[in-house]
């Protein structure tokens, strides 16, 4: 147990090397969001005060967006997958064949502490940006809304990271991983309440949304913190999204065994 | 690199004939960067349909973002759902453009100066800049830009425009100054590694500005607005030659306006990258 902390302190510390980098990405991240929440208040200008889209008032929306990034910045992979495709393109793993550590809780280790980075550059920007808006932020529904909004949080980020790992296993079979991640984010960004709230599509939509792991991976605990989901659907949302998890983690561990086998360690 | 300004008073014969000497000698280098490309490219088939394949999808994503806004409204300010399809055309247009001829290269700069190899380019006898730039072309990105036309040119039909050769020609030469304001932006950003080395962040953060050049204007006030027209000009970009071409312009400033920024921004950028490679200090080992 203890070699992994060494892990993710050492982790920390790499990453604090690029905290202008952290930094760069957090503030230019809000851009686009501001431009979205303008858009936003246009339409509802637009469609005169008091105004509803979906079941969402115009401080929802602006809340749901706050807070669409901010599990965003607590959960998402940054390069996570790009460094462990890498790390098998190389021949870097070799090294993990050889030593007493598992490189599936490496990576994971290394991914927490990408996020505590993140999240400790990230926090004044964000928290800025949040005073900026409180006329229009919501706080939690209630108490207990907000506990299950901080397990499915946690949910979010193991599911976020899995999908990724096991994405990243491509490595092994194809030179060039970068369009098959591309692909696939392009359908997280959508599917996973991205760019705007799943239940403001159409009914049948969203319901075959929830046929696919991606409302899982951002909207469901930001559904949570707002009230939208609660009671028996909140119970089963949490265990479906427990099984995805589940899921998610042996799809990776079965992909890196087949890779394994087919791991010719080139370079090392 | 400063070879140009090198005879101030030439005579007037010399002085044209040595600039098309210049010309021909640049394009005929250009030619050669481009067979380069072409050769890199048709090595990864594969790669480079699959890089399609991905752009068409971004692409079809942003437009159902637009589809989803336009379930629940008529229009934004006063721009209907056709017209922004339209402006979401000539945006993803002129980011397609710009991509295949200056992306990878401005993204590619902070490696160079990692790397050191940056020091082979400044030893050739052509302008650094020139070769920085424009050494690689992403051919892929022209198929793009063409299904970019084709979505505008379904965007027209369904506002039954019928633009005039003149609009059409005004559309193309704004969309230049976009282009021309895309490339001095990120060139400008990405001779910042010269000072941070890793500068991938902050290449990466102009991805975020694109996400503005297509939405429409009318949305933006305040302060916002102020800097993304005239500091960083995204919202001229694509929101002025849409505007010429779909007949929502009244008078000719914002033409001017962006044109103005193009050559501003170029200046800035062309400013930037001295000051920045009289910093450079060679990093090979």
């Amino acid at each position: 147990m203890k070699k992994y902390w060494h892990v993710i302190n050492i982790g920390i510390q790499n990453n604090l090397t690029y905290r202008f980098n952290f930094l760069a990405r957090a503030i230019f991240g809000l851009v686009p969001l501001v431009a979205i929440l303008y858009v936003w208040k246009t339409i509802y200008n637009g469609n005169g005060s008091g105004s509803r889209v979906g079941t969402y008032s115009l401080p929802e929306m602006v809340s749901y967006y706050v807070l669409i990034t901010m599990v965003d910045a607590l959960t998402a992979v940054n390069e996570d997958d790009w460094q462990i495709a890498a790390d098998i393109k190389d021949g870097n793993i070799s090294q993990f064949l050889l030593k007493p550590i598992d490189y599936l809780w490496y990576r994971l280790c290394l991914f927490l502490s990408g996020r505590v980075t993140y999240v400790a550059v990230a926090t004044l920007p964000l928290c800025l940006f949040a005073v900026y808006l409180h006329r229009y932020f919501m706080l939690p529904a209630n108490g207990a809304a907000f506990g299950c909004f901080l397990i499915s949080t946690v949910l979010t980020a193991l599911l976020q990271f899995f999908t990724s790992y096991a994405m990243a296993m491509l490595a092994f079979w194809v030179l060039e991983v970068s369009t098959f991640i591309f692909i696939l984010y392009a359908f997280e960004y959508v599917a996973s309440g991205h760019l705007f709230p799943l239940d403001i599509l159409p009914r049948w939509l969203e319901q075959a949304l929830y046929f696919t792991p991606f409302p899982y991976q951002l909207y469901f605990p930001v559904s949570i913190y707002m009230g939208k989901t609660s009671g028996p659907d909140l119970a089963r949302g949490l265990l479906i999204q427990g099984a995805w998890v589940i899921a998610a983690y042996f799809l990776a561990r079965f992909a890196w065994r087949r890779g394994i086998r087919h791991y010719s360690a080139v370079g090392g | 690199m400063k070879s140009e300004t090198r005879n101030p008073k030439p005579e007037e014969t010399g002085h044209a004939s040595r600039i098309t000497r210049h010309a021909s000698r640049y394009l005929s280098i250009y030619a050669a960067l481009w067979k380069n490309s072409v050769a890199r490219e048709m090595g990864f088939k594969g790669n480079f349909l699959l890089w399609i394949v991905v752009e068409l999808l971004w692409f079809g994503l942003q437009l159902s973002f637009i589809g989803v806004l336009y379930l629940h409204t008529e229009h934004i300010g006063t721009w209907t759902k056709w017209q922004v399809v339209m402006l979401i055309g000539a945006s993803h247009f002129i980011q397609q453009i710009f991509q295949a001829f200056f992306l990878i290269n401005c993204t590619n700069l902070s490696e160079l100066v990692r790397s050191g190899k940056l020091d082979f380019l400044l030893l050739l006898p052509v302008n650094t800049r020139f070769v920085v730039s424009l050494r690689q072309v992403d051919l892929g990105a022209f198929v793009n830009a063409g299904s970019a036309v084709a979505l505008m040119a379904y965007a027209a039909r369904q506002l039954h425009l019928a633009p005039s050769v003149t609009q059409v020609l005004g559309f193309l030469g704004l969309c230049i100054a976009g282009v021309a304001i895309h490339y001095s932006l990120m060139f400008l950003l990405a001779s910042i590694s010269f000072w941070t080395v890793r500068a991938q962040g902050i290449v990466w953060g102009y991805y975020n500005l694109f996400n503005i050049a297509r939405m429409p204007d009318e949305a933006f006030r305040g302060l916002f607005k102020i800097v993304f027209t005239f500091a960083i000009p995204m919202l001229l970009v694509s929101n002025v030659p849409v505007r010429l071409l779909a007949d929502k312009i009244e008078s000719p400033r914002p033409i001017l306006l962006l044109l103005a920024m193009s050559v501003v921004c170029f200046c800035v950028s062309e400013w930037g990258w001295r000051t920045s490679v009289r910093r450079y200090t060679s990093a090979s080992s």
